[in-house]
């Protein structure tokens, strides 16, 4: 795999916000939360990447930062040679034609007063002014054959679709430009199961059709496991384990992703009720004051007096696996 | 006689396109410490079948059919009598614990006042109480946690609060809307867990309702699959697991991304969740059905014992020997 460029290289990447504290008089510093805290990965073309993690763990955070929606405070984001950090706003423009967005609500994301037509071909019309309107029309009616909505829709506006279709929508204003990466911000979370596979299953179709690279974001490792080649865990803006699937799933090094899937709901009863589920006792901590050491070790079962004082770094457990727990 | 019957529960909304059928025939009995779980997508009925016999339908909506707890009609009640019953007898748990606390309220006055209505405490026995009932759902530091408003708690803890304020009074039937859908996966598997130790000590009669098949296999003895206001199938959830009979049972099964298993494709059920205002004549899946027949879009069919299997009923006009072929086929 070393003998491949990665198209997307992050490197380090830290991306903080300033909070004021509770109760706090004006004149009290303010507060540093580490939504992101030194999260590296790389990925190559054609693959996808999950990133999986409970709420607050910093997963959307580090899709934003790689767009520059949150601009990280730290480190590096390398994208096809080149560090987007130091990017002007012209090169950022440039770099969006290649790497686009699909957003958890579906509905939410589709601006109401525009047709679909519009909305599908808004990016052609900012990234390629050249096209001529019959040529807008053209790619876009053609983009909508692809993900599975009838053209007749094109004049219709968002309140007139369910959630699938609306996601559905989504993702072909996500690939009008043809992009190389599409970063997936939990694209089925908010869908019906039926729907939710339809979804994946075209991502996987589109993938495999376009040459596509995903960052695919989920909290789930069920949902995860159908389209990832590698997943990534995170907790509190940390990563914890980046192995491939197989790797993962079938010997999970990290604690925390031995309790992540141990906590999702088998539907076969007999294996359900039999089943070990490992609890995690307790809740996030406050990414404000994280713990020292491993982030992890508050809910851990297996923390040691180590665990809070030693630097915790991602270390490769096997070919095909990192984990950052200083117990394997 | 059992502790909760359903007899052809039905719901209609008087909307300004006329009326909307959300739930029609639905029929169900759970005996004490039983638990049964209502699966569906949105739309299918699950959520105002429920909220019918609590009386929490909304203004346009009327429910009719029965629903007899202790053989006393739920439907048939005044809101006073409804009152005596709800909170104490029966109570609910509802999907979003953020928005079904009162934010001006503590914890401590929210929960209080229902011991003090229901069971004629004073506060300071009731705070005793409702204190004894957050350490049950594991709530760290019960007795200083109790006088914090909802905002100050994580989701996980509200909806453990709202799982404590539900059994305040010692319920015999505890109906459950989608408790953990609004949680993390680790999150749910503690409320999960609790629930189920919660049914052991107390014996409670749980109605979960889920849109999550996972949810439903570790917890439920019996199942019911609902979809566009009507049962698909109802029977044993290890009948239901091992050897589904309805179509769009099946298709559940194939669409949920699951751990156990290792293909790479899900079967997706082609079609989008059915439009209320417009449902077909016959079968209600018939719209995405791959087995429909122009007989299934005209008729509609009964929910009848599924040929040999007497213990699952289902509503489809294929008969079960045919879809077992279709199922084999589809897994070679």
């Amino acid at each position: 795999m070393s003998e491949r460029q990665p198209i997307l290289s992050v490197r380090d990447v830290k991306v903080h916000f300033q909070v004021k504290s509770n109760n706090a008089w004006p004149w009290t510093p303010k507060k540093t939360l580490k939504a992101v805290d030194g999260v590296s990965f790389d990925l190559y073309a054609g693959e996808t990447l999950g990133v999986v993690g409970e709420s607050g763990c910093g997963k959307s955070t580090l899709a934003r930062a790689i767009l520059n929606l949150h601009p990280a405070k730290s480190g590096e984001i390398v994208w096809m040679g080149k560090d987007l950090r130091q990017g002007t706003d012209k090169d950022w423009l440039a770099v969006r034609k290649d790497i686009q967005m699909i957003f958890q609500d579906p509905l939410a994301s589709l601006n109401p007063r525009m047709n679909i037509g519009q909305i599908i071909g808004e990016p052609l019309r900012v990234h390629r002014p050249e096209l001529s309107g019959a040529e807008v029309d053209k790619r876009v009616r053609a983009m909508m054959a692809k993900v599975g909505l009838r053209e007749q829709m094109i004049n219709r506006y968002p309140h007139e679709f369910s959630g699938g279709q609306c996601q559905r929508i989504g993702i072909a204003r996500a690939l009008i430009l043809e992009p190389k990466l599409i970063i997936c911000d939990e694209p089925v979370s908010a869908l019906d199961v039926s729907i939710q596979a339809q979804i994946i299953n075209l991502l996987k179709e589109l993938q495999r059709e376009m040459g596509l690279a995903l960052i695919f974001i989920a909290h789930d490792l069920a949902v995860v496991k159908h389209i990832s080649d590698r997943i990534l865990v995170m907790y509190l803006g940390r990563e914890m384990e980046l192995a491939e699937k197989h790797a993962l799933y079938d010997a999970p090094s990290h604690p925390y992703t031995r309790a992540l899937l141990s906590a999702i709901p088998i539907p076969d009863p007999k294996l359900e009720k039999n089943k070990q589920i490992q609890i995690l006792q307790g809740d996030l901590p406050s990414p404000i004051n994280p713990p020292s050491g491993c982030v992890f070790r508050t809910r851990c079962p297996l923390a040691q007096e180590r665990c809070s004082k030693e630097e915790i770094v991602l270390h490769a457990v096997s070919d095909k696996s990192q984990s950052s727990c200083l117990l394997v | 006689m059992s502790l909760l019957q359903v007899k052809n529960l039905g719901v209609q909304f008087q909307t300004p396109d006329g009326y909307v059928y959300a739930v029609n025939g639905v029929n169900f009995e759970l005996e004490k410490g039983q638990t049964l779980g209502i699966v569906g997508e949105s739309g299918s009925g699950k959520s105002q079948s429920v909220l019918a016999m609590m009386g929490l339908l909304a203004k346009n909506g009327k429910a009719s059919g029965e629903a007899l707890y202790n053989g006393q009609n739920l439907l048939a009640m005044s809101p006073k009598q409804l009152n005596a019953i709800r909170g104490d007898r029966v109570s609910m748990i509802f999907q979003d614990p953020m928005t079904s606390l009162n934010p001006y309220l503590t914890v401590e006055r929210q929960m209080t006042e229902v011991l003090q209505l229901h069971k004629n405490m004073t506060r300071r026995e009731a705070k005793k109480r409702a204190i004894e009932l957050l350490e049950a759902v594991r709530i760290p530091e019960a007795a200083r946690r109790i006088d914090m408003y909802p905002h100050e708690f994580s989701g996980g803890m509200r909806q453990r609060v709202m799982i404590a304020m539900a059994l305040l009074c010692e319920p015999e039937v505890l109906i459950a809307d989608e408790p953990t859908t609004a949680l993390d996966v680790t999150v749910q598997a503690q409320i999960l867990s609790l629930l189920k130790d919660l049914q052991r000590d107390f014996g409670t009669a749980i109605v979960m309702i889920t849109h999550d098949l996972g949810v439903v296999a570790g917890l439920c003895e019996k199942v019911m699959v609902m979809y566009g206001g009507r049962v698909m199938e109802y029977g044993k959830s290890d009948d239901l697991f091992y050897r589904p009979t309805h179509p769009y049972t099946i298709g559940l099964l194939g669409a949920l991304p699951r751990l156990d298993h290792d293909g790479d494709t899900l079967v997706s059920i082609p079609g989008n969740p059915p439009n209320m205002a417009h449902m077909p004549k016959g079968c209600p899946f018939s719209e995405r059905c791959a087995h429909a027949t122009a007989h299934c879009v005209e008729v509609l069919p009964a929910l009848e014992a599924a040929g040999n299997q007497t213990s699952v009923l289902r509503a489809c006009h294929k008969p079960v020997a045919e879809l077992q072929i279709i199922k084999e086929k589809a897994h070679v």
